[in-house]
């Protein structure tokens, strides 16, 4: 008989879901009050626009893209909308939703209401590292009538082979992006508001790398299904306080679970990563796992390292160390300037970010992933072969080959994060099912 | 008014019923059926004992519902005297095998596979290619035909049997011809470049419209999905002995490019390969029968 945890809804959630909530509204109503808006990358620099006040809101593209897929009749009208105007079904499939939602100048909140009239921002903020970041917001500035755009190249190599030269390059365009905010928005940049939110940011991200880490252990505190509303803060707004004190009263809570031998599902018998974004309008595969064979999904190297800050490779680029990195406290570093605060965070987001490591080899990735399976105890990877991010796509099958050679169970299935047309949910059941039958797993509802 | 022209359906392949006439189902113990519903064919297979004594392997329709019940009641009418309660276990398989509402157990097509092309091929098999309708499955299995490790193909019909049929189509030619004229060529041309069947298919039409003879324009067609295939087994890795099981097996333009890509032969089938997942079905039906008589 299989051991039954004792499970407990989370305390925070609640907060969790009206923070993602208010802040695709505060988007919808900043110009209401007078305040500015920008759009662009989850993984732009977040902290440095808060530097042009207090009333600055940010949309970005990536989560938004996710939610116009969850909600799929509005993500079909999107896509449908996006590709009359000739945009190709095999780009990135965030971006076509919000392309497509700009197209059909409709904007939805987290809730899935629709309201009329896309809220056009006062410029485009992003960075660069794959062949998409930069030209979704050029193209998307041009499509609201001629938005400007600021892009951050930061394709300089992974993190432990950063050096001073580097980060100067990544921090002159900081410099330079801050000027051009200052004359694009008519505002005097504050370099107090900057130095919070550069702490904060840091704060954010290691404290969520901190809660990860949580569920190493047996049985795991938090499931990923969850762990998906739970990270949209750090791509939603990691900059803002709020957020970092979020993370906080989550990682107490998620410490306080472990104490206490709370587990994510009741039934715990089988841990698995998985590998990439999910296909967010078919989310109930997580939920069938834990229905139908007790299996938890732990985390990835997507829900851990997409925002997460990580210690990454060791300076040899020999091992990958799934340790939290330090924040500016940690490290002993206290942040006085402009250019301290912008050095930081160039560095931070550079060598701890694993989304920003991998995409620079394969080698990386197996290492990433393998040394995730190991020290996460799981028994398999159910890998996304995601057809709508090609950064994410990158690497996949050398890694899933890695894995086996290692002994390593791994199960693929085909999809797309953010086109519900990609996918087959028979398929997708069949292929869940034969990796779990293959791996002697019955099905609990059969037993 | 215009009359339609009728038009001949090159890609309809035979259906068959077989019955194993020199035994009397009446002395078994254990009678049990297994049913693959594919996404293009439908086998219905009857164990008595352990021991392959019928099958039916007919289209299936559009209501998954009618293809099971017209491929279980056909190879009972070839029986003549079994009726369904006489027998003790269904399984259902396949991509619909959700849909077989009178079916004891659901299993997977992959174990299914796994188990009869043990069946069919002996215990040294390791590497099952199961080459279906609609998808690829490149199979381990031990030597009790347990699946130990599997990959299926993307979402594409290049290497299926829905491929085929197309092909068949567009150049008229019986579906049961196009592999063995696929192989009188001195040497294979160049492989269509595209795997994508409907692009495929544009791409062999500009071949026709050059005048190239259909058996080169099969040879150029087969050595693409060839190609495919074996990319996917080998990611999986061949382990011999190395069998082919489904419908696809039947075709010896496959068949033999396959072997030649990998350098290794596939075992020689005793009984019809697409059957496999049927008898695989029966197989677990007879053991989780003889398993609940003991409870």
């Amino acid at each position: 008989m299989a051991k039954e945890f004792k499970i407990e809804p989370l305390k925070v959630w609640d907060d969790f879901k009206k923070y993602r909530e208010k802040y695709y509204r505060d988007y919808l109503e900043a110009k209401d009050n007078g305040g500015i808006r920008w759009a662009g990358s989850a993984w732009a620099f977040d902290a440095v626009p808060a530097g042009l006040g207090e009333d600055v809101y940010p949309l970005t593209g990536e989560p938004y893209g996710a939610t116009v897929a969850f909600f799929k009749d509005f993500s079909l009208q999107a896509l449908e909308a996006a590709e009359r105007k000739g945009v190709a079904r095999d780009l990135c499939g965030y971006l076509r939703n919000y392309w497509g939602s700009i197209i059909l100048d409709k904007y939805v909140l987290a809730d899935g209401t629709i309201v009329e009239g896309f809220p056009k921002p006062d410029f485009n903020y992003t960075i660069h590292i794959c062949c998409t970041h930069a030209k979704w917001y050029h193209r998307a500035g041009e499509l609201e009538g001629g938005i400007p755009t600021y892009a951050v190249d930061i394709s300089v190599g992974p993190g432990y082979l950063l050096d001073d030269k580097k980060i100067d390059y990544v921090v002159r365009q900081l410099n330079d992006s801050i000027e051009w905010m200052e004359k694009v928005t008519g505002r005097e940049y504050d370099d107090e508001l900057l130095i919070k939110a550069v702490y904060a940011e840091a704060d954010s991200m290691t404290t969520w790398a901190k809660i990860c880490k949580l569920n190493q252990n047996v049985p795991a505190p938090l499931e990923e299904k969850s762990m998906f509303t739970l990270y949209a803060l750090l791509v939603l707004h990691r900059a803002d306080p709020r957020v970092a004190e979020l993370y906080h009263k989550l990682y107490e809570e998620t410490q306080d679970r472990v104490k206490r031998g709370i587990g994510a599902i009741s039934n715990e018998q089988f841990r698995f990563l998985t590998d990439n974004p999910p296909p967010w309008a078919f989310l109930n595969i997580y939920r069938y796992m834990e229905r139908e064979y007790g299996a938890v999904s732990l985390g990835s190297i997507y829900t851990f390292g997409l925002e997460g800050a990580w210690l990454g490779m060791d300076e040899k680029g020999e091992r990958w160390i799934w340790e939290p990195a330090p924040t500016p406290e940690e490290a002993g570093v206290e942040i006085t300037n402009r250019e301290e605060a912008l050095r930081w965070t160039a560095e931070y987001n550079l060598r701890y970010r694993p989304g920003w490591q991998h995409p620079y080899s394969h080698k990386i990735r197996k290492l990433e992933t393998l040394q995730m399976i190991r020290d996460w105890k799981a028994d398999a990877l159910i890998m996304h072969i995601n057809r709508g991010c090609e950064l994410w796509a990158l690497s996949e099958l050398e890694v899933r080959d890695y894995l086996v050679k290692h002994g390593i169970p791994v199960a693929t299935y085909e999809s797309n994060m953010a086109d519900p047309r990609d996918f087959d949910e028979a398929r997708t059941w069949n292929v869940i099912d034969s990796f779990m039958e293959s791996l002697g797993r019955k099905k609990l509802s059969k037993q | 008014m215009a009359e339609a022209v009728e038009q001949k359906e090159y890609w309809r392949w035979p259906e068959t019923i077989w019955v194993d006439e020199s035994k009397n189902w009446h002395d078994a113990e254990v009678i049990s059926c297994g049913i693959d519903l594919g996404s293009v064919s439908t086998q219905t297979v009857i164990m008595t004992d352990g021991e392959l004594y019928a099958y039916s392997n007919l289209r299936t329709g559009s209501s998954s519902l009618d293809s099971t019940e017209r491929a279980l009641n056909a190879v009972l009418e070839k029986i003549g005297d079994m009726k369904r309660e006489d027998i003790h276990y269904i399984v259902g398989t396949g991509y619909g095998r959700v849909s077989i509402p009178f079916a004891n157990k659901t299993i997977t097509e992959i174990a299914c596979h796994g188990r009869g092309a043990v069946y069919i091929y002996g215990n040294t098999v390791r590497t099952i290619l199961d080459m279906g309708g609609q998808d690829l499955k490149a199979i381990k299995v031990d030597s009790r035909g347990k699946v130990v490790n599997f990959l299926m193909n993307d979402k594409c019909a290049a290497g299926t049997g829905r491929g085929i049929e197309v092909m068949a189509d567009l150049l008229s030619i019986p579906i049961t011809e196009v592999g063995p004229l696929s192989l009188k060529v001195d040497e294979d041309p160049e492989p269509v470049s595209t795997t994508c069947v409907v692009f495929a298919k544009s791409e062999v039409l500009g071949l026709m419209r050059k005048g190239w003879p259909k058996e080169k324009i099969l040879a150029a067609f087969f050595r693409a999905m060839a190609s495919r295939v074996v990319e996917l087994l080998e990611r999986v890795g061949v382990e011999p002995d190395f069998a082919i099981t489904g419908g696809i097996s039947k075709n010896v333009g496959m068949v033999k490019r396959i072997e030649k890509m990998l350098g290794v032969k596939a075992l020689e089938p005793k009984i019809d390969p697409q059957t496999a997942g049927a008898i695989g079905a029966a197989l677990f039906g007879r053991a989780l029968y003889i398993k609940s008589q003991k409870k």
